[in-house]
């Protein structure tokens, strides 16, 4: 898993990328304050936290590249590794554990073909768990990018991602 | 049992987003008799109308707003806490989208107490989709002069500033948030000072959850005697609950505080589906205490749950049917502490984890008595030794479970089959 | 003043004290880990919990403030109970390598588990972090699996240095202090001053060893030519367990003598030659509009981290060496001739207070003699490592006097060892060359003591020169802050990375601001004590110049003693 960790820390970010990463960044110069709202806006158009991108924000905004790294990997939805297009993240908690939750997680892996915390070879989509999504009255539940789905069954779960396949460009 | 709708008294009523709705039924009136009091006689009426924090800790209101308004400062902030973390909670989701205005305006107030002329919402990250709706209508209530310059033309400024978190549990500490506000990881600091002398950007800082901020406009409009005429004499006003788990129906209900547990699962929630029997209660989220079906006859107030070893906390009611093992609850709640501890004192980022593997060994029938007293060692330091609410709490399901449940790991210790953990592994 | 009881013993104490500032009153002693002295409070390791009476929470030592009528119990059961699983922790993380660890012996977190009695199984499997030692960088080994996360390096490095090398990563169980996206040290912007090692309770950042080599070229029959740096007379003896501030020159020259070194020359006086080139390229940039403010550039630390932060301002810094590698270009050309040696059979080994040397002499440029210029740089911990297994009982030792012909410096010189002293050195030099008289007083205290960053003036005969020390690299950060935006209106700079200057540097014995005090303290009064308190008046300067160098600046001097800076923006990306 390591290695597997260092070898990401190679992931390119584009050059055109990286202007735009400087100009969401730029304003807030000595502004350690506004890092997390420049971070989730830049979230917005790059895959992940690359040394690039890391060292840009860090030199944007006057701010140790270390100190950006370290905030980065705090974070749970902020990655360093590349992920896919569609973050499908599966609630951990109690009460999706008791409502099925498995059998849900067993039902997107396969319909996937990647296990929790992987993502699909042709970078769309990622599987990951989260805590608690805040959404208890529909458990099991999920969320996929920044909409929520609730009361799935292995069924449902697999038609929606089956949807989500088809349906994306 | 009906509800008592106060702070949902506009859900699904008015458009959230829309200011005008929210004043046409009443509201920023409240805030509108705030702006001619003086700071003292605001949090005067608080105190005597007995609001406690509906955060978790159940700590009084007035005394947050005391501190803060003596701290000697030019500046000063008002912060609102919307990062509902605690699993099983949803209702200052269903608050802030049902009726954001009740917020702003109690966050309004709360500044008038002492003197504070900014404010921040905090959103947790998995809430993003929230945030058109809460800009929208901080926008709206702008341009109504609700917030802002010169608000309601008292010529006190206000104004809110939304902040997103991204996704940290921790962040739901008060000092974790401020970290996280201020730009760093969301590492809670040693306390004191306290936000009332030294919190956000180092100011004194008064920090409430989403519902006990919409609590404090109905205590102004209507007052105190009238607030104190509603729950119980040490927790008055109501409560929201989030019932979920194996309950026939789940969702966010309101009631006033003292409400029996047992009529909220059977009489409001319709009991347990599917013929199925309830196995144990955990109140208060994945912090709060395990107790038996014998336990469940309960007030719901801040007192009484206290009394049982757990705490109300914010308010979840999370029902387990006896298709559930309790081990494996608990293992799952370690699970989501360990992940979610911040890694900065040693109890809570070493011992979470090792209270997770403990629970393991005993789930997958490895373990003995002399993991038992590891457990309870363990657990009981980090209750006394960590730094933050975090690591004292994790030790709460595992005491709990422990104590009201002490049948079922001796089960798993002597090797009797668990059909949930069994399958689990 | 309010009133407490600490562990029965009522006492009066400031309010706002912490509850371990209140015990060490009372002579109670709390055990610790993460807290520091001269750090911030951090709170973390929880190691100095405490019981406070009518509180279900026990509260950090460290950090929770003393408040009246409070009743304070610093060992009973309830606190060594959690204090030993606290421990336990800790002890379940870290490699169980003691006798071969660094540390061994000097390590916080080993003499914690004798305070608090630690004999018993640990009830955990050991669970390591499973990253590698990084020994990659020429001054700092790092080895993560050993941290204990005390946090004490980050602020080091990233709020007293402003480097910021090393950070956090992850969080929870995973959390790991590490330089970003997996780098090594050496690939990092990382200045080699040592400061993490000098905070780092435990063996995850120790010095990089390089004593092997010395044995290994002793067998090789090299002549070993070792020169010692001011500070390390006053801070070997501590090394070895004397108090701070034991100068032991004499006992130190007859140590190395006896583990093998051939020659054993005074780093006085390469200082003392610093002065003179460096002083009158002050007075050449004064007169003929040279790049001012002029600043020292004696600090390998210092200077890495100008050519890093500030390449297009690498002109202010003098363009001569070091007295580390003045010396090590005057040993293989100058001493070589004059003892008929071909440079090659030298091995050339300092002795110094610090870390970043180590790098210093490896600067591809620093090999003006015809190869590289010093082979070999150790640090006082790894020279105090050598006399221990060498068998010697230091505190015995009769003295030996330095190896001539470098075998007595100037006070000028010794002075290099403290904040201030060598703009103290270069005025007592700048001053008589400047104006041709004698300057009767040679103490400059404008320019002594421990602000971050200390302003004078001298008056050169009607000229007056403006003046400015700085010491912490954080400090330097904000001085060229000043400089880039023309606004530090000074002729001469000293900037030395370490707080304290070199006496506070990562090589010397684990430091605290008391020790560099009495250390310093010391240092004054070699000065003092010595014979010449002038660079330009010593025998050897006088000799050097006379057979040698002929004159300050002269294109010999050029040649072997001064030197070029590179651009290493490219460090930040």
């Amino acid at each position: 898993m390591n290695q597997d960790t260092y070898n990401s820390y190679s992931h390119k970010t584009s050059s055109d990328k990286l202007v735009q990463v400087a100009q969401i960044a730029a304003p807030y110069k000595n502004r350690p304050e506004m890092l997390m709202t420049v971070i989730i806006e830049v979230q917005k158009v790059v895959r992940a936290f690359s040394e690039d991108v890391a060292a840009v924000i860090a030199r944007e905004m006057g701010l140790p590249q270390t100190q950006v790294y370290s905030f980065i990997t705090f974070y749970a939805m902020l990655s360093v590794k590349p992920r896919g297009k569609y973050i499908i993240r599966m609630c951990e908690s109690a009460p999706c554990h008791v409502h099925g939750a498995k059998e849900v997680v067993k039902a997107m892996e396969d319909a996937l073909r990647i296990k929790m915390g992987q993502t699909t070879e042709d970078g769309r989509f990622t599987l990951e768990y989260c805590p608690c999504l805040g959404i208890c009255d529909v458990s099991p539940a999920i969320m996929i990018n920044d909409r929520t789905y609730g009361n799935l069954t292995p069924d449902s779960a697999t038609q929606l991602i089956k949807q989500y396949i088809r349906e994306d460009v | 049992m009906e509800e008592m709708r106060i702070l949902l008294r506009n859900k699904d009523k008015i458009d959230p987003k829309n200011v005008q709705d929210y004043i046409q039924t009443g509201g920023y009136e409240a805030l509108k008799k705030a702006l001619s009091m003086d700071g003292q006689e605001i949090i005067n009426l608080l105190k005597e109308a007995g609001l406690r924090g509906r955060g978790g800790a159940g700590f009084p209101t007035h005394m947050k707003l005391q501190f803060a308004k003596n701290a000697q400062d030019d500046t000063k902030y008002v912060v609102c806490n919307a990062d509902e973390g605690e699993p099983g909670t949803n209702k200052d989701r269903v608050l802030m989208s049902a009726d954001p205005n009740s917020i702003f305006e109690g966050m309004a107030i709360a500044a008038k107490a002492i003197d504070s002329h900014k404010g921040f919402i905090y959103l947790r990250a998995e809430y993003t989709y929230i945030r058109p709706l809460l800009e929208d209508a901080l926008e709206n209530a702008r341009l109504a002069g609700c917030l802002g310059k010169n608000i309601l033309g008292s010529g006190y400024d206000f104004d809110i500033e939304l902040h997103s978190g991204a996704g940290a549990y921790v962040c739901g500490e008060e000092t974790a948030l401020f970290e996280s506000i201020e730009g760093r990881r969301g590492e809670p600091r040693f306390r004191p000072p306290f936000p009332g002398s030294k919190g956000l950007f180092g100011k004194p800082t008064v920090l409430n959850n989403v519902e006990t901020l919409a609590n404090i406009p109905p205590i102004l409009r209507h007052g105190a005697e009238w607030y104190r005429g509603i729950g119980s004499p040490n927790s008055p006003g109501t409560k929201l609950f989030t019932v979920c788990g194996n309950v026939s129906r789940r969702g966010v209900y309101e009631f006033p505080m003292g409400v029996n547990l047992k009529e909220i699962i059977y009489d409001v929630c319709g009991g347990i589906p599917d013929g199925k029997g309830l196995l144990a209660v955990q109140t208060g989220g994945s912090s709060g205490a395990i107790i038996n079906a014998d336990q469940i006859d309960l007030p719901l107030d801040i007192d009484h749950v206290s009394a049982s070893g757990g705490r109300l906390g914010c308010g979840t009611i999370f029902v387990i049917d006896d298709t559930n093992c309790i081990v494996d609850i608990v293992r799952n709640n370690l699970d989501f502490f360990r992940s979610e501890s911040c890694g900065k004192c040693t109890p809570c980022r070493e011992g979470g984890t090792r209270l997770y593997e403990l629970i393991c060994k005993i789930s997958e029938n490895r373990g003995t008595v002399h993991d038992i007293d590891t457990i309870i060692d363990l657990a009981s330091t980090m209750r006394i030794a960590a730094l933050c609410g975090l690591g004292h709490s994790t030790a709460v399901p595992v005491l709990t479970s422990l104590q009201n449940f002490a049948d079922v790991y001796t089960h798993h210790i002597d090797k009797d089959c668990c059909p949930v953990c069994g399958q689990m592994q | 003043m309010v009133n407490i009881q600490i562990d029965g013993q009522s006492l009066q104490v400031e309010e706002g004290m912490t509850i371990l500032q209140a015990a060490r009153l009372a002579d109670i002693k709390i055990p610790t880990l993460c807290y520091h002295e001269d750090q911030k409070i951090k709170s973390v390791c929880r190691i100095c919990v405490v019981e406070v009476e009518g509180q279900r929470l026990l509260q950090a030592a460290c950090s929770y403030p003393v408040s009246e009528g409070m009743v304070i119990h610093t060992a009973s059961p309830k606190v060594i109970q959690a204090r030993r699983n606290i421990l336990e922790l800790i002890l379940a993380r870290h490699p169980q390598e003691c006798l071969t660890c660094n540390k061994n012996g000097y390590c916080e977190l080993q003499d914690l588990t004798q305070e608090l009695n630690m004999a018993r199984p640990l009830r955990y499997p050991l669970d390591r972090r499973p990253h590698t030692v990084d020994d990659g960088s020429t001054s700092i080994v790092r080895d993560p699996a050993k941290c204990i996360l005390c946090t004490r390096c980050i602020e080091a490095c990233g709020d007293v240095q402003t480097i910021a090398v090393i950070g956090k990563e992850n969080r929870g169980f995973d959390t790991i202090v590490v330089p970003p996206y997996g780098k090594n040290m050496s690939e990092t912007v990382c200045v080699n001053c040592g400061q993490c090692v000098q905070v780092c309770p435990v063996g995850a950042l120790t010095i990089h060893d390089d004593t092997q080599k010395i044995y290994d070229n002793m067998r090789a029959g090299k002549l070993l030519v070792a020169q010692v740096a001011p500070s390390v007379r006053t801070t070997i003896g501590e090394a070895l367990g004397e108090e701070p501030g034991t100068v032991s020159t004499g006992r130190l020259v007859t140590a190395m003598k006896k583990i093998g070194f051939d020659r054993v020359f005074d780093s006085d006086f390469s200082a003392d030659l610093t002065i003179m080139e460096e002083g009158y390229e002050l007075l050449d940039r004064l007169k003929n509009g040279g790049t001012l403010p002029m600043i020292t550039s004696c600090c390998p630390a210092w200077v890495k981290f100008c050519e890093t932060y500030n390449p297009k301002y690498t002109d202010h810094l003098s363009s001569a060496k070091s007295p580390q590698q003045m010396f090590g270009a005057v040993i293989k050309t100058y001493f070589a001739q004059k003892e008929q040696i071909d440079p090659k059979d030298i091995c050339s080994i300092s002795i110094m207070p610090c870390t970043a040397k180590k790098f210093e002499c490896q600067r591809p440029e620093m090999n003006d003699s015809g190869q590289q210029d010093v082979d070999i740089s150790i640090t006082v911990q790894e020279l105090a490592k050598m006399i221990r297994e060498s068998g010697i009982n230091f505190a015995d030792l009769p003295e030996t006097p330095f190896d001539n012909p470098f075998g007595l410096g100037s006070g000028a010189g010794e002075i290099f060892a403290a904040t201030g002293g060598v703009m103290e050195a270069a005025l007592r030099t700048v001053y008589e060359a400047a104006t041709g008289k004698t300057l009767e007083k040679v103490e400059f205290h404008d320019v002594r003591g421990l602000e971050g960053i200390r302003e004078a003036q001298v008056d050169l005969d009607g000229t007056i020169v403006k003046l400015a020390v700085v010491h912490g690299l954080g400090n330097a950060r904000e001085m060229m802050r000043k400089v880039r935006a023309g606004k530090a209106d000074y002729h001469f700079i000293e900037v030395m990375a370490c707080p304290g200057g070199c006496i506070g540097g990562g090589g010397n014995p684990i430091r605290s601001w008391k020790k560099v005090k009495a250390r310093t303290k010391s240092v004054y009064q070699q000065d003092v004590d010595l014979p010449v308190r002038k660079s330009h008046e010593t025998a050897a300067i006088k000799e050097i110049y006379g057979e040698f160098l002929e004159k300050p600046l002269s294109d010999k001097a050029h040649h072997l003693l001064h030197t070029s800076y590179t651009n290493r923006q490219d460090l930040l990306r």
